[in-house]
Order: C-alpha cells, then structure tokens, then sequence
C-alpha cells in the first residue's frame, strides 16, 4: 500500500524538481556575486560606498528571509513601480540578497584575516594595491572562504522552499497540493519531499567537505 | 492588488495591529530556544554512544533534519504528524512549531556543545586523570567550567537566527508579527505598510542583540587568550614593527 | 665621492605618542654593507620599514638614489607621495622579513617569478630561468616545486632572499632574518647572506642581533639608541673600541 502511495505521489514531487533547481542556481550565482561586491564595497576606504554597502548588510542580516520574501514580492512593485514580472524574480533574488549579505561578511573577514606579512612582502617586490590583492591576498582569502561558502549552500537549498510561499510550483508546492488532496497521505508526502530535499542536498555535502579539504591547502601559518 | 505609493494612514493604522502579534513571536522564540537548549543534549549525548552503528545511525539522523528545510519540518509536524497511524496526534500551532523548529536548530545547538567540549585542551584531561578526579569531578570541575564559556556567544547567536526563523510558524497560523501583517495585508489590499512594520520590529530587536553578542564574544575571547581572528601572527609583528 | 644610494634626512617616526625616531641623519653609499644593531625597542626595523614604504616617516626625507621617497613634486611644490611615485622609487629597494612571509599558496619558484613578471613586465622564460638560477644559488634547486610549508625555516629564509634577489635590487634590507629561525638552521642562511655580500655590488642593510656575523661582513656598523644614531663606524671601532657607556652595556649582555 505505501509502495502504490509512493508510486503515486513520486512523479507529482518530480514535477517541482526543476523549479527548485533552477531557483537554487540562480540564488547561488547572483548571491555568490553580492558576496563579493559587497564584501569588497565593506572594505573600500569611500565612505559612501561603505555605508551604503553596510546598511544592506545590516537590513538583510537583521530581518528574516521570509519577511524579506514577501516584502520583494508584494512591496518592490508598488513602491518603485517595478514589476518583477515572476515570481523567480522576487525568490532568487530574496535568497540572493538574504545570503549574500551573511556571505559578505565572510569575504570580508577573510580578506581582513590574511597575515599582514602577506601585504608587506607584497609591497617588498614592489606590487602595486591590485596586484597584491589580485596575486597574493584574495587567493589566500577565498581558501579561508571555502568551507562557509560550502555551509551556505545547503542553507541555501533549504531556503528555496520559502518560495512555494509566493506561489511558484517548486517541490513543497506539489507536496501541498498531494497533502490538501488526501489528507491521510501527508506523512509519507512530507517524508518524501524531505527525502528529495535531503538527495539534493547529498551534493553539496560532499562538495562541502571538499571545500573544506582544500582550505586547509595553502593558507600562511 | 493595490497600487499607488507608500501610505502613512495605512502604516499608523497597521502599526497596532501587527505590534499585537510581538508578544506570540517573542514567545514562540523563548520557547522554541529553550526547546533547542534541552534537545540538543540528546544529540550530544548520543555522539558519545561507543557503538558504532548506533552512533553512526544517529549522526544521519542528525545530518538529516540539518540539511532539510525547517518549513518541510514544520508542515510535518503540523499537518502529517496527526495523521502517522499509532503514535500520532494533533498538535495545535503554537506546539507544532516549537517541536517543529526546536528539533531542526537542536541539531546545531548539539553541535555547539559538542565543540565547546572538544575545544578544552586535551592536557586538562590528563591533568584531570593526572590528579585523580572522579568522573563527576572531571566534568563539574575541569571540563565544563571551560566548555561552556566559549559557547555562550554561539548560542546566543543561535538565539538571534532562530528569532528570524520563527515567522516561518505563520504559515501553519501562529498569530506572530508576520502572520498579523499578512492577514492585514489580505484585508486591506496593502502589503507593503504591514510587512514593512515587521521588517523594523525584526531590525530593532535583531540589530542591537547582535552587536551585544559581538561583545560579549570579544569579551570572552580575551579572557580566554584567545586570537580574535585566525592568522593573529602579524598582530604580533606589527607590534614588533614599532617597538624595535 | 661617490654618491649616497640612500639618504636619510633628519627622520622623525613617532607611533602614536612615542617617538620611536628622533632625528636620524643617514647616507648609505652603494655596495655599502651595513649593520644595524640596538636593544629592542630602538626603532631599528622602523628605519628599514620606513625605507620600503612599510611605514611612514612623521617628519623628514628619505631619498633613494637621487629621488624623494615619500614626497613627490606636484605644481612645483612637494606633495605626499601617492602609489604611483612610491613604486617608482621603493623598485630599486628588496627586503627579507624576520618571518619569511613567503605566498604559501604558491610554490617556490612561483614565489620567485611571480613579482619579476607582473611587476618587472620580464618574460615569463627569462623570469623562470632567473629565478631557478637564484634558486639553486641559495641551494633550492631541488625544491622548485614545493610549497613553503614544506620547508624548514632556514630554507624558507633562503627562498625569502632568493625571491627578493631576483628583482635586482640595488638596496636590500634584512630585517632580523635569522631570529625566527631554530638555533641549527641560523647557519645556512648566515651563509647565503655572506655569499651575497661577497658579490659586492649590492647595498646591504641588516638588522641583526649576530654581533659576530655583522663584525664579518660589515663595513660599517651603526649602533642605535633611544631614537638616534647614538655611535657608528667600522666595526671593530664599535664593537671593541667604543667608550660609550650604553653601547657597554648592550654589548656585555650578548657576550655573557
């Protein structure tokens, strides 16, 4: 009986799949990207930059991803007059926005903590600030970043489920859906879709402690 | 949904009726907290298991309700648990997210702990043994009492993310901040005014908490000798630098 | 009279409200070894970190090989030295760091060619076959592709000078080079620099707490004491024959 549950509830979680992928994708690279432009905005001696770059930081680290969800969803458009046009949209780019600004902070602790030894050979050969970031700073920095970058991935993964909450038909939307159908069926629908989560996440485990591995390559004593 | 721009009218008149809900949120978050605190023993006590395929069994658990969504976690406990043939019974809101969110951040209190324990210096054990303490001496005496500090800024920011993750019960109906501005927002037609007010109350509880912590952890950093960052040594050179 | 390589200029350095230099008058002349001894706390690593832009003097001139370090002229007035003109001037200058500070994400002979390509514009065979060259001059020949954490300290101090000797540059300073180091491993580096100093042509500044290796290769030594050069001159002059009281004392301390 709970095999033909499964047989049947199995292909309808499938149709959310590629939603939840392709929401998952999107917020890694565009948060991979805030991460770093606004960790290197913290560091920029411009106080405008700095500021600015600071109170995006503190507004997405100190509400919560939820909030921030509905608010992108039903505020952006009314205040700036900007329709996000899809719900992808408001999704990736909360999770982005969200995680970019925790993720900023380890790019910014990272390049912080590099020995000061480094910049001061550095300057011994002669490299110009570029250089010394480019060569010798930031590839120390983003060994130091690996294994948080690896942690965020999952909780990233786990984020993506916000947004059958705004309506798009990820995973969790489908499950509802199994769930308000045949309300009997709820635990093995909502222990399936944790399965898939979990399938998903394997990956990024391994990549996770793969991170960490490499990290620990490399880095001044 | 409604157009036209920012309305004060709407945010004064909002303002009230979603502060309402500050008292279940604040709550909720003490009690899902405290929930964790207790949990996340079970986890740290079932690492220690020798057997390994218990231990081995346990730590995928673990691993498990750490790397699903707490919000799949939540519905489960809310809407599936009642209907699990036996043992099931139906949970109302509130406990359904203490359970449901108190399980899924226990496993990373546990894992608080568990560091906090393998942080103290392999040479307090042995002196402990070196000395002939007890079992119950070693832990109350030596072990615990520098355990436990250097946690207390993690969990207290474990604290401050598990804040933020208590509107997640406003989608099995805890009447919580956001869960009142929703509502709102259904019935007026405006969105942006309520889940605005929440966004602030979140800042100014979040904001200030976070930088206490911050100091409290540089606190205990120093009286614990410890670097407050990993690759300190230049720390030492530059001070070298203006001295010799 | 040859012309002094570097100058320095009634140099004040303060950090914060001590003054760790209070006027310091210096000329080195080209292929001039120097040694620069003095209790901790004398500000000697301050002179040479000032000399490659490391720290910034409070008051006075420091000029290489004709050129104002930290001032440049602007509008035919001098101005502070911006990025551009401090790396003009500091290219003639290398330095060696008490700690190595080799790039451990790089391996020995990228730690050596990585600055002669993208700083010196050299191309990467010629860097490459430098680089080896200087390598196998300190004895590393063998180790080209090994990352620094696999070296002890003496042969990471031996890569740290091969790395700076490959600029070629005119002035090279030595900052306590051999006092991180294991006492068996003080040798081999003391070696390296005794063969460089033999080569001649470089200007060298070391300072050193070795009163033995700065009596050898030395031509002058400068004894540095509360901010000024309280005594210098060869070293046998400093080292057996000075009667100033402090420079006494200091000196007794190492012999015992």
């Amino acid at each position: 009986m709970i095999i033909n549950a499964i047989a049947e509830i199995f292909p309808t979680l499938m149709k959310g799949i590629g939603i939840t992928i392709q929401v998952l994708i999107g917020s890694i690279i565009l948060g991979y990207l805030m991460a770093f432009i606004a960790g290197f905005c913290r560091l920029s001696k411009n106080p405008v930059i700095k500021i600015i770059t600071t109170f995006y930081v503190e507004v997405f680290r100190g509400t919560s991803l939820i909030v921030q969800l509905f608010w992108l969803f039903y505020a952006l458009p009314i205040l700036f007059g900007i329709d996000l046009g899809s719900d992808y949209l408001a999704g990736v780019l909360a999770i982005a926005l969200n995680y970019g600004a925790y993720m900023s902070e380890v790019v910014r602790g990272s390049i912080l903590s590099v020995a000061k030894g480094q910049t001061e050979a550095a300057t011994a050969l002669n490299m110009s600030s570029f250089q010394r970031m480019r060569l010798v700073i930031f590839p120390q920095a983003v060994r130091m970043m690996l294994p948080e970058f690896g942690n965020y991935l999952i909780q990233m993964l786990k984020a993506t489920s916000l947004v059958s909450l705004i309506g798009m038909t990820d995973i969790l939307y489908y499950g509802d859906i199994l769930r308000s159908s045949n309300l009997s069926q709820a635990p093995t629908v909502y222990f399936l879709v944790l399965v898939f989560y979990f399938i998903m996440a394997l990956p990024l485990i391994w990549l996770t402690r793969k991170m960490e591995a490499a990290s620990k390559k490399g880095v001044a004593s | 949904m409604n157009s036209g721009n920012w309305q004060w009218d709407t945010f004064f008149e909002a303002f009230p009726v979603v502060v309402e809900g500050l008292g279940i949120t604040l709550g909720l978050t003490i009690a899902t907290y405290v929930f964790a605190l207790i949990f996340g023993f079970v986890w740290t006590l079932l690492n220690a298991i020798r057997i390994k395929p218990i231990k081995w069994l346990f730590r995928w658990i673990m691993e498990f309700i750490r790397s699903t969504p707490p919000l799949v976690q939540l519905f489960f406990i809310f809407y599936a648990w009642p209907m699990v043939p036996v043992v099931g019974f139906a949970l109302d809101p509130f406990t359904s997210a203490i359970l449901g969110l108190g399980v899924h951040f226990s496993t990373y209190i546990g894992e608080v702990y568990r560091s906090g324990i393998e942080a103290v210096d392999k040479g307090q054990w042995e002196a402990a043994r070196a000395l002939n303490f007890s079992t119950g001496q070693k832990w109350t005496k030596i072990i615990l009492p520098q355990a436990v500090p250097p946690t207390i800024p993690m969990l207290g920011n474990y604290l401050i993310i598990m804040f933020k993750e208590i509107p997640l019960a406003s989608t099995i109906g805890v009447a919580g901040i956001l869960n009142l501005a929703n509502s709102y927002g259904s019935a007026n037609f405006r969105y942006l005014e309520p889940l605005t007010i929440v966004a602030l109350l979140f800042l100014v509880l979040s904001y200030p908490s976070a930088i206490l912590i911050n100091k409290l952890e540089r606190r205990m950093n120093r009286r614990f000798d410890k670097k407050e960052q990993t690759g300190s040594k230049p720390l030492k050179e530059e001070k070298e630098g203006a001295a010799s | 009279m040859t012309e002094p390589i570097v100058q320095y200029q009634d140099v004040h350095k303060s950090f914060g409200d001590t003054e760790v230099l209070t006027g310091i008058d210096l000329d080195i002349k080209p292929a001039e070894k120097v040694a620069v001894i003095g209790p901790s706390g004398s500000g000697k690593t301050t002179i040479i970190r000032m000399l490659m832009t490391l720290e910034e003097p409070t008051s006075g001139d420091i000029i290489v090989d004709g050129k104002n370090l930290w001032h440049m002229e602007k509008n035919g007035g001098l101005v502070p030295a911006d990025e551009k003109h401090l790396r003009q001037v500091r290219g003639d200058i290398g330095m060696v760091f008490q700690h190595f500070n080799l790039f451990p994400h790089m391996t020995i002979l990228d730690n050596c060619m990585s600055a002669p390509i993208h700083v010196q514009k050299v191309d990467k065979k010629e860097a490459k076959q430098r680089s080896i060259e200087m390598l196998e001059k300190v004895g590393l020949g063998d180790k080209l592709d090994n990352y620094p954490s696999q070296l002890s300290g003496g042969q990471k101090q031996r890569v740290a000078m091969a790395r700076a000797l490959v600029m070629r540059p005119k002035v090279m300073l030595f900052d306590e080079v051999t006092s991180a180091l294991d006492p068996e491993l003080v040798g081999e580096v003391l070696e390296v620099i005794r063969g460089i100093a033999q080569e001649g042509e470089m200007a060298m500044v070391l300072v050193t707490h070795e009163m033995e290796f700065a009596r050898d290769i030395a031509d002058r030594v400068l004894f540095l004491d509360n901010g000024v050069i309280a005594e210098q001159g060869p070293p046998a002059d400093v080292l057996e024959n000075s009667t100033n009281e402090r420079l006494q004392t200091f000196l007794h301390r190492f012999r015992s």
